[in-house]
């Protein structure tokens, strides 16, 4: 049988925010266990939450970003479970009335976009982390993190394939980068991702019976799990089995999901109203002040892309996937004023390329944007050929030398001059004149036999134009 | 006189006339304590040596004369709000020998005031209990009657200052905890407004009713004891803006042309017929004083108990999922799992009556117990609310009992959660208004223990329940009876 895939995805973005959400703790990682803490974070007895306002307006910005609606009152709820990285015994959460609610984003898949719904977005506290590892019998807790600020941002089940899931968690990470609110980084676990997903009958209405998915902190390990997480429903329903409601965890280093817990474990969270925090009122005027502050976003970066610099909408897309890319690009344009074709083509080819080979992300990049520029710029005014130019890319990459010094040191200028090029052709075609011979008899394809010869003859320095022009000149004055 | 009977006000007197230092006042409640303590069981830790070093810390604040109203006053805190320098058990056996990093707002403000902090006294174990009987130390007594519990949860508070072991206290009162013991052993006991005074520092109970309030020996001291710890906390962010008044101003105006309201709903039966006797000839005093009385209905009375037992058991059963002896606290650790240490250290932790709370509230919250139970409960709530905000369009402040009885044998009730409940029938409704009230003496029962009235007045309208207490107090002598001790 054939079958439908149903995904809903549930991202958590780490704040950057200055302090933790509830108390004054710097919510910064990497520092030594335990040291980012205070009695607030640790939840000892008597104190009180205190809302950092910062946490509010991130939300706010996530919000109208994303096309929410932004609701005032807001309100926290305590959810609660026992666990040793979470100090109060439940987690301060937002429950049935969140700030963001209804919006939606786009995707672009295989050159369509498509519009994906988001239920909702709420503010919480992140837990601490236990430490087993490394200690004999015993288990150690870091509760750093406890208090860190998260949103979490929940999908509607709009995503049809891992294609759509990764896309969809990718423009998110890039709205949120975009945005400054968070550094995206899934490595630390900065942002992370749960999904739910499901089968159903090809035709059929009603949605399968869901698994929720756990531990896929890269895209690559999000494709794996859900990839292999539709090879084992499909099997299982195949076989006449049925899904069984519970929540499966990816083991990267097995490339496998395992059952964590069945839904008669799953737990009773006990929701209740935070009576520590007074609903989050969020002001008209609120709202009006963020809508100004919003930076432009991935959406709108890519339409002026396309309008503004005459890209392709898939060069736009591949541009505005991270705000550094687009940034790196637009300073190169903006350097040089020309050319923004041949300087996507040259970002998108050679850049891009050498900085997989390297492994570096654009933010690293060794490259100036005004270096790339001088690059363009002799490209553009003819001082070099287009060949050439990967030569000096090559030896301008890792330098603090501008292109036309590296041009100028390696003696790679283009000879644009007439006289010169013909001085170039005559000893070409006085050496061959057998094949002159039968160029004029009619064989018109040794004219790239010359062609080649000069500029073998000039090193790759001649304009090739010029030699184009000035062969076909002297050969007919050969006939 | 010996100076451990003054009040607030007579002592501050005295401070500033020089007529004795703050060494020499405290030595005497120091004296007090060592004479009765061992009989009353007030307190759960007195440090004599910080007593000592406090009273001197305010006898050079008085020298400079930098004293504030409180310097050098011997003050005793409920051991439920977090000290820095003093354990904070809550009388749990959990938390024994817990020493907080931080101070409370309620307790860095004293110590700020240059108030001497007497100790902790004690309670029932996290504020849950009408007679201190669930304290994991022993039950603090009622020191009319050492055989009769003192009321409670802040037993120990009510009975520090009706033995003269203190010259004021701070109570909590979350359902009548501050103004029932009060109202047993016969001293003035007040719940301001929610939101008043900061509740950081003080260890949950339930949340959204939880206030810290005054324990005195008059109610000028209750007024001067407000004054210090009234006011907005950035580190509460339920504790509100409203600036507060100087709550002395107009304490003395009397209450003629005041209106008073007396409720149907609380004057039922098995309320002790010398309770209402008493608080009938209160009502017949206050008429005397010039005040207007009006008979007025708050219908949604019946329902207070058990709205409250659910609202107060689901905050409670959340506020104490913290206790898990994983980060302080008393671990007990039988080599078993997580869930087996989770398990032995709250079993042994606990007392039976927070248990029994922590699982009616765990039931309360429950999926698909939610809206039958907490929802409901706090739909409730609302038309309780109402019922006050519909009465105080006629009147400025109720009159009622406090309690129903006055003080009961240690014991008696203990045995009974529901009757032991029934003892907040009438102090309850302010907690889920969130209004100020007030307990005051208003004579003696058969027994001889005293009777206690209660005003309740509108939200943020201390002011004129302060008022009305002072206009009885100054015509009436109770609050002068001290027990023979």
């Amino acid at each position: 049988m054939e079958y439908n895939v149903v995904i809903g995805l549930e991202v958590h973005c780490q704040l950057s925010t200055r302090t933790k959400i509830f108390c004054g703790c710097s919510p910064v990682f990497g520092a030594e266990p335990n040291r980012q803490t205070c009695p607030i974070c640790l939840g000892h007895p008597g104190v009180l939450p205190v809302l950092n306002r910062a946490v509010v307006h991130a939300g706010i910005m996530a919000g109208l970003a994303t096309h929410c609606e932004i609701r005032s009152p807001n309100v926290f709820s305590r959810k609660h479970y026992f666990y040793p990285d979470l100090p109060k015994g439940y987690q301060i959460s937002q429950y049935d009335k969140p700030i963001c609610e209804h919006g939606h984003l786009e995707i672009l898949v295989d050159g369509e976009t498509k519009r994906i719904g988001l239920t909702r977005i709420h503010m919480e506290e992140d837990a601490g982390k236990n430490m087993h590892e490394g200690l004999d019998g015993v288990s150690h807790v870091d509760l750093n993190r406890a208090g860190v600020p998260l949103l979490e941002a929940v999908s509607e089940p709009d995503l049809r394939s891992p294609e759509e899931a990764v896309a969809y968690l990718k423009k998110m990470r890039n709205i949120v980068i975009y945005l400054g609110i968070c550094d995206g980084n899934m490595e630390r676990g900065n942002l992370r991702c749960d999904a739910n997903i499901s089968l159903r009958p090809k035709g059929q209405k009603e949605f399968g019976t869901k698994v929720e998915m756990k531990n896929m902190n890269s895209f690559r390990f999000l494709r794996q799990a859900l990839e292999y997480e539709i090879k084992r429903q499909t099997q299982v329903l195949n076989e006449g089995g049925t899904i069984v409601q519970e929540t499966r965890l990816w083991d990267a280093k097995r490339g496998v999901t395992e059952s964590m817990r069945g839904k008669e474990m799953a737990h009773d969270y006990r929701y209740l109203p935070e009576p520590d925090l007074a609903p989050v009122m969020i002001s008209d005027d609120w709202i009006e002040q963020v809508k100004k502050e919003l930076p432009e976003l991935p959406d709108d970066k890519r339409n002026r892309f396309e309008s503004e610099y005459g890209l392709s909408l898939y060069d736009a897309d591949v541009l505005t996937s991270t705000r550094e890319l687009a940034d790196y690009y637009e300073q190169t344009v903006k350097a040089f004023d020309k050319a923004p074709k041949t300087t996507c083509n040259w970002v998108m080819g050679e850049l891009m390329g050498r900085l997989n080979e390297d492994g570096t992300s654009i933010d690293a990049c060794p490259m100036s944007p005004a270096q790339l520029a001088g690059l363009v710029a002799a490209i553009e005014d003819g001082t070099i050929s287009g060949k050439i130019a990967k030569t000096v890319f090559a030896k301008l990459f890792g330098t603090d030398q501008t292109a036309m010094q590296v041009i100028e040191a390696e003696g790679l200028v283009q000879e644009s001059d007439p006289t010169a090029i013909d001085a170039m052709i005559t000893p070409v075609l006085d050496a061959n004149t057998d094949k002159v011979a039968a160029y004029l008899g009619g064989k018109d394809k040794l004219f790239g036999f010359f062609v080649g010869q000069v500029m073998k003859a000039s090193k790759g320095q001649a304009n090739p134009q010029l030699v184009n022009e000035r062969l076909k000149a002297l050969l007919a004055s050969r006939g | 006189m010996e100076p451990y009977t003054w009040t607030l006000h007579e002592a501050r007197a005295k401070l500033d006339a020089g007529d004795i230092s703050a060494v020499e006042l405290t030595a005497s409640l120091l004296y007090r304590i060592e004479q009765v303590e061992p009989q009353v069981l007030a307190y759960n830790c007195v440090a004599p040596e910080l007593v000592e070093a406090q009273a001197e810390a305010a006898d050079h604040l008085i020298h400079d004369g930098k004293a504030g109203p409180l310097t050098g006053l011997g003050i005793a805190l409920k051991d439920n709000m977090i000290t820095q320098d003093l354990p904070t058990t809550c009388s749990a056996r959990l938390l024994e020998g817990f020493v907080s990093p931080t101070d409370g707002t309620i307790a860095a403000k004293l110590k700020e005031a240059g108030s001497v902090v007497m100790g902790k006294t004690n309670m029932d174990e996290f504020a849950m209990g009408s007679s201190t009987e669930n304290s994991a130390t022993e039950a603090t007594r009622n020191p009319w009657d050492l055989n009769r519990a003192p009321g409670g949860s802040s037993g120990g508070s009510a009975a520090a200052v009706a033995a003269d072991l203190c010259l004021a206290a701070l109570g909590s009162d979350t359902g009548g905890s501050i103004r029932q013991p009060a109202s047993l052993c016969g001293v003035v006991g007040m719940k301001p407004t929610y939101g008043r005074v900061s509740r950081y520092g003080l260890v949950a109970f339930a949340s959204s009713l939880d206030q810290i309030g005054p324990l005195t020996k008059d109610v000028e001291d209750a007024a001067l004891l407000l004054n210090a710890v009234s006011g907005n906390d950035p580190l509460d962010s339920t504790s509100s803006k409203r600036e507060a008044p100087d709550f002395m101003d107009g304490l003395k105006d009397g209450v003629a042309g005041m209106r008073i309201g007396v409720p149907k709903e609380y004057f039922i039966d098995g309320t002790d017929p010398a309770v209402l006797t008493a608080v009938q000839s209160a009502i017949q005093q206050m008429t005397k004083l010039g005040a207007e009385i009006v008979e007025i209905s708050l219908p949604h009375t019946p329902y207070a108990v058990s709205t409250y037992y659910l609202i107060a058991t689901a905050e409670a059963s959340s506020n104490l999922a913290r206790f898990d002896g994983v980060r302080y606290g008393n671990r007990v650790d039988n080599g078993g799992d997580l869930l087996a240490m989770y398990m032995a250290t709250r079993e042994a932790g606990f007392g039976p009556e927070v248990k029994r709370r922590i699982m009616l509230g765990t039931y309360a919250l429950s999926a698909g117990y939610y809206d039958a139970y907490y929802k409901k409960a706090q739909q409730v709530r609302s038309l309780i609310a109402q019922d006050l905000t519909e009465a105080f369009e006629q009147v400025d402040v109720l009159l009622t009992p406090t309690s129903p009885t006055g003080a009961f044998k240690l014991g008696e009730r203990t045995a009974d959660p529901l009757k032991m409940y029934l003892s907040d029938i009438y102090t309850i409704s302010a907690n889920l208004a969130g209004v100020p009230a007030i307990s005051q003496p208003c004579g003696l029962d058969g027994n001889g223990v005293p009777i206690g009235l209660q005003f309740i007045g509108r939200s943020f309208d201390e002011a004129s329940v302060l008022k009305a207490a002072w206009a009885f107090e100054n015509a009436t002598d109770f609050h002068t009876a001290r027990p023979a001790l």
